[in-house]
C-alpha cells in the first residue's frame, strides 16, 4: 500500500524579478520499503519539491497540490500538527554535513532531542537509544563520542550521524538530500553502503535526491528525472540505465566518469548550462540543449507512459 | 590581441627554445617537499603545541605540456602542496625547481614576478570570484597588476578574446558573477588564470562543487586549453574517475605521504597500491546489475588525525594486505620495474589488478 501519494505538487516563488515555478506538477507514490531517486541539475526542482512537502519552504514560497502521507493531506496541515509528522515519521537528512549540524550543541543534545520530543523518552534512554544507532553507524567508542561536539567529527562521521539522526525514531520514510555530494568518494561508498543495509534491514522508504546518477544505481528501485521544475521521465532503473527514452537521462548517463571501462576516452558534457526558470525556451524547456531537436520540440511535450509503467516527456517518444 | 601577446610573451626566445628542444626535462621538479603547519591547543597557560605535517617528503615531476593527476581524500595535504608549489605557504623542507631555478628560496617580490608563470584555479566557483567586481575586471585584474601601463582598449581586447576562449559569451564582460552558473563561474576562474599565458596550472578540485553534466565541459575545455596553449597541468582531485581522462600520470597521496605515482592506463588496470585499489572500487558504476555486484573498498574506518599519524605505514590502520612489518618500517616510494612509483612493502606480491567488467545490457 502507497505510504505517500503525491499528486500535482506545484511550487513557486515570489521574486524580485517575477514568480518562479520551481515545480510544476510533479506525481508519485511511494511504498514502504521503497527507494525512489529524484536526479537532475542544479535549479530542476528535486529539492523544492521535497522541501515543499515538509512545510519546509522560505517565506516567499508558494506549494499547491495534495501530498497523502497515512491518509492525510501534509499539504493542509498548520505547522503545528505538521510537527508531529517531521521528524518522527517523515525525517530529512540535508546536503552539507558541515552546516547541518549545529556547532555550540553536542552530539548528544542534537540527537536526544528529537526522542524526548516525539517519543516521551528521559534524556538518559535517549542516550542509550542514540548510542546504540551510532554504533550501527561504526561510529567508534559511540559513548565517548556521542559527548563530543561537532567540530570534533571528520566529514564522513558527520554525515554518518545525520543518517543516525534521521533514523532515530524509526520514520516511515527518510528524504536524503544529496547525502554525498560533499563527501570523498571513499566515504560516499560507504554512506551509500550504509542506506542499502538499512533499505534491507528495515521497512524504510527512502527518496534520494542526487544529481549523480552513478550513486543511484546501486541503491533505488525506481527513479524520477527532473528538469526545469518538471519530471522528464520515470521508471524503474533498469528501464532508466538500460533503455533512456528521454534525451536528458541519456546525457546524465553518459555525463558520469566510468572507471569500469578504461578504454573509452572521451568523456561527455551536457552542452550549455542548467535551466534558468525564469526565462525557459518556448515548447519543451530541454530543448536548447539537445541534440535531437526539431520542429515539434516548440510545442511542449506531455509525459506519456511508453509501458511498463515507464514514463517519458519527449516527442521522439518510443521511436527513439 | 596580437599586440598585446608580444608584450604578455615576453619570455626570452632561447627559453621558448629550450623548452622544445628539451621536451623530455622536467619543468617543475618538486623534491621532498614537506609543509608542517603549528597547532596551539588548550589554554593561554598550559597551550601545547602539536605539529601537522600536512606535507611529508613529496618528491614529483612534471614535463612541459603533460597533466599530472593528485588524488587522495580530504585531508591528504593535495590543496597544501599546490599552495607549497606556488609559494603561497612557504615549505619547511625540499625544493620546488621551476625551470631550474629553486622556487622555495625566492623571497616575496622575486615570487611575485613568478606568478605569471604560474597559476591556480581554486575548487569553489562562485567563492573564488569577487561578487562587487564584473567579469571583465576580474579577468583583467592580473593584467592590471602585472602590466600597469596596458591601455585599456588592449586589456579589453585581451579580455574578449580570453572569454571566447573558455567558452564564454565576449558581450557578457560587464555582468557579476552571480549572474552565471557554477560551470560558467569556473569558466571564468580558467581565464583568469589563462591571462597571463602562465606556462603551468594548478587546478585545485575545479570541478568537485559542479554538476556531474558540467563536469565534463570544464574538463574537456582544460585539455583542449592545455593542447592549444602547450601548458603543464597539475590537476587535483578527490575522484579518481575526474583525473582518469585528463591526465597523464596519477600522483595518489595519503595523509601527506605520496602512495603511487603511476602512468594513466596502468594504474586504473593494476594499481601498485591498496589505497589506489580501494580509491578505483569507490568510484560507483551507473549500471544497477553491475553496481550491485561492486566489491565494498576494502577500507576499514576513517582516516586518522594527521595530527597523530600512524607509526610505519601511514595508511596500515586501514589496509586490508597489512601484515607487521606494515606497523613498523616507513615504505619507501620505490621505483617498480615499468617506471611507476609505489610505497607499499607488499606491492610485488600483491596483484590488485581490477577486474574488467563488461558492459551489461546497455
Amino acid at each position: 500500500m502507497a505510504i505517500l501519494e503525491v499528486r500535482d505538487l506545484k511550487v513557486s516563488f515570489d521574486t524580485p524579478d517575477g514568480e518562479v515555478h520551481a515545480v510544476s506538477g510533479i506525481d508519485f507514490t511511494l511504498e514502504s520499503g521503497d527507494a525512489l531517486a529524484i536526479v537532475g541539475e542544479s535549479g530542476s526542482g528535486k529539492t523544492q519539491s521535497m522541501l515543499a512537502l515538509m512545510g519546509l519552504l522560505a517565506e516567499n514560497g508558494h506549494a499547491s497540490g495534495e501530498a497523502i502521507f497515512k491518509g492525510k493531506n501534509l499539504m493542509e496541515m498548520e505547522a503545528t500538527e505538521l510537527n508531529q509528522y517531521r521528524g518522527s515519521d517523515i525525517a530529512m537528512i540535508f546536503q552539507d554535513p558541515m552546516t547541518s549540524l549545529n556547532p555550540y550543541l553536542s552530539i548528544d543534545n542534537q540527537m536526544t532531542e528529537v526522542l524526548m520530543h516525539h517519543r516521551n523518552m528521559n534524556h538518559r534512554e535517549a542516550t542509550d537509544h542514540a548510542v546504540e544507532l551510532l554504533r550501527q553507524f561504526r561510529i567508534p567508542d559511540p559513548e565517548m563520542r556521542i559527548r563530543q561536539y561537532p567540530h570534533e567529527f571528520s566529514g564522513g562521521m558527520r554525515q554518518r550521524v545525520l543518517v543516525a539522526m534521521g533514523l532515530l525514531c524509526a520514520p516511515d520514510i527518510l528524504i536524503a538530500d544529496e547525502p554525498t555530494t560533499a563527501l570523498d568518494v571513499t566515504v560516499q561508498a560507504q554512506i551509500t553502503r550504509l542506506m542499502a543495509e538499512l533499505r534491507s534491514e528495515s521497512n524504510t522508504a527512502i527518496v534520494l535526491i542526487t544529481h549523480d546518477l552513478g550513486v543511484v544505481a546501486g541503491l533505488c528501485d525506481r527513479v524520477m528525472v527532473m528538469y526545469a521544475g518538471e519530471v522528464v521521465e520515470y521508471g524503474t532503473v533498469e528501464q532508466i540505465y538500460y533503455q533512456p527514452k528521454h534525451p536528458y537521462t541519456r546525457g546524465l548517463l553518459d555525463s558520469v566518469p566510468r572507471l569500469d571501462n578504461v578504454d573509452d576516452q572521451v568523456l561527455h558534457a551536457i552542452p550549455g548550462n542548467p535551466p534558468n526558470l525564469l526565462s525557459l525556451p518556448k515548447g519543451c524547456s530541454f530543448r536548447s540543449r539537445c541534440s535531437k531537436a526539431f520542429e515539434a520540440c516548440y510545442e511542449k511535450p506531455e509525459l506519456e507512459d511508453e509501458g511498463k509503467g515507464h514514463k517519458s516527456r519527449c516527442h521522439l517518444g518510443r521511436e527513439s | 590581441m596580437i599586440k598585446l601577446q608580444r608584450y604578455s610573451l615576453s619570455r626570452p626566445k632561447s627559453d621558448w627554445c629550450n623548452m622544445r628542444a628539451s621536451e623530455q626535462k622536467p619543468v617543475l621538479r618538486v623534491q621532498d617537499l614537506a609543509v608542517h603547519f603549528e597547532i596551539h591547543e588548550g589554554s593561554l597557560l598550559r597551550s601545547q603545541t602539536h605539529i601537522l605535517k600536512a606535507v611529508n617528503g613529496v618528491s614529483f615531476d612534471l614535463k612541459a605540456g603533460e597533466t599530472l593527476g593528485v588524488v587522495g581524500e580530504s585531508g591528504c595535504g593535495k590543496s597544501t602542496l599546490a599552495r607549497a608549489v606556488l609559494g603561497l605557504i612557504r615549505p619547511n623542507r625540499g625544493r620546488v625547481m621551476w625551470l631550474g631555478e629553486n622556487l622555495a628560496l625566492l623571497d616575496e617580490e622575486e615570487m611575485r614576478k613568478k606568478r605569471k608563470e604560474l597559476q591556480i584555479v581554486f575548487q569553489d566557483p562562485l567563492a573564488s570570484l569577487n561578487p562587487r567586481m564584473t567579469v571583465g575586471d576580474i579577468i583583467a585584474e592580473p593584467l592590471w597588476t602585472f602590466f600597469p601601463k596596458f591601455a585599456p582598449v588592449q586589456v579589453d581586447e585581451r579580455v574578449r578574446g580570453m572569454m571566447k576562449m573558455v567558452g564564454l559569451l565576449p558581450n557578457q564582460i560587464n555582468r557579476y558573477p552571480h549572474e552565471f552558473s557554477g560551470g560558467q563561474c569556473q569558466r571564468i576562474g580558467i581565464a583568469r588564470s589563462l591571462v597571463l599565458n602562465p606556462k603551468l596550472i594548478i587546478c585545485d578540485e575545479p570541478v568537485s562543487a559542479l554538476d556531474v553534466s558540467i563536469q565534463a565541459q570544464i574538463i574537456n575545455l582544460l585539455k583542449d586549453l592545455q593542447k592549444k596553449l602547450n601548458l603543464s597541468l597539475i590537476f587535483i582531485a578527490h575522484d579518481l574517475s575526474v583525473v582518469k581522462h585528463i591526465s597523464d600520470r596519477v600522483m595518489v597521496m595519503y595523509l601527506g605521504r605520496t602512495m603511487e605515482i603511476s602512468q594513466r592506463e596502468a594504474l586504473y588496470r593494476r594499481p601498485l597500491h591498496p589505497y589506489t585499489s580501494a580509491l578505483v572500487k569507490a568510484v560507483p558504476i551507473p549500471d544497477p546489475i553491475l553496481a550491485r555486484q561492486q566489491p565494498d573498498t576494502g577500507l576499514t574506518g576513517d582516516m586518522p588525525s594527521p595530527l597523530n599519524p600512524p607509526k610505519g605505514c601511514v595508511f596500515h590502520t586501514r589496509c586490508p594486505y597489512v601484515v607487521k612489518r606494515c606497523q613498523m618500517d616507513v615504505p619507501a616510494l620505490r621505483r617498480m620495474e615499468n617506471g611507476d612509483w609505489a610505497a607499499c612493502h607488499r606491492t610485488e606480491e600483491l596483484d590488485l589488478t581490477i577486474r574488467k567488467q563488461g558492459d551489461s545490457a546497455r
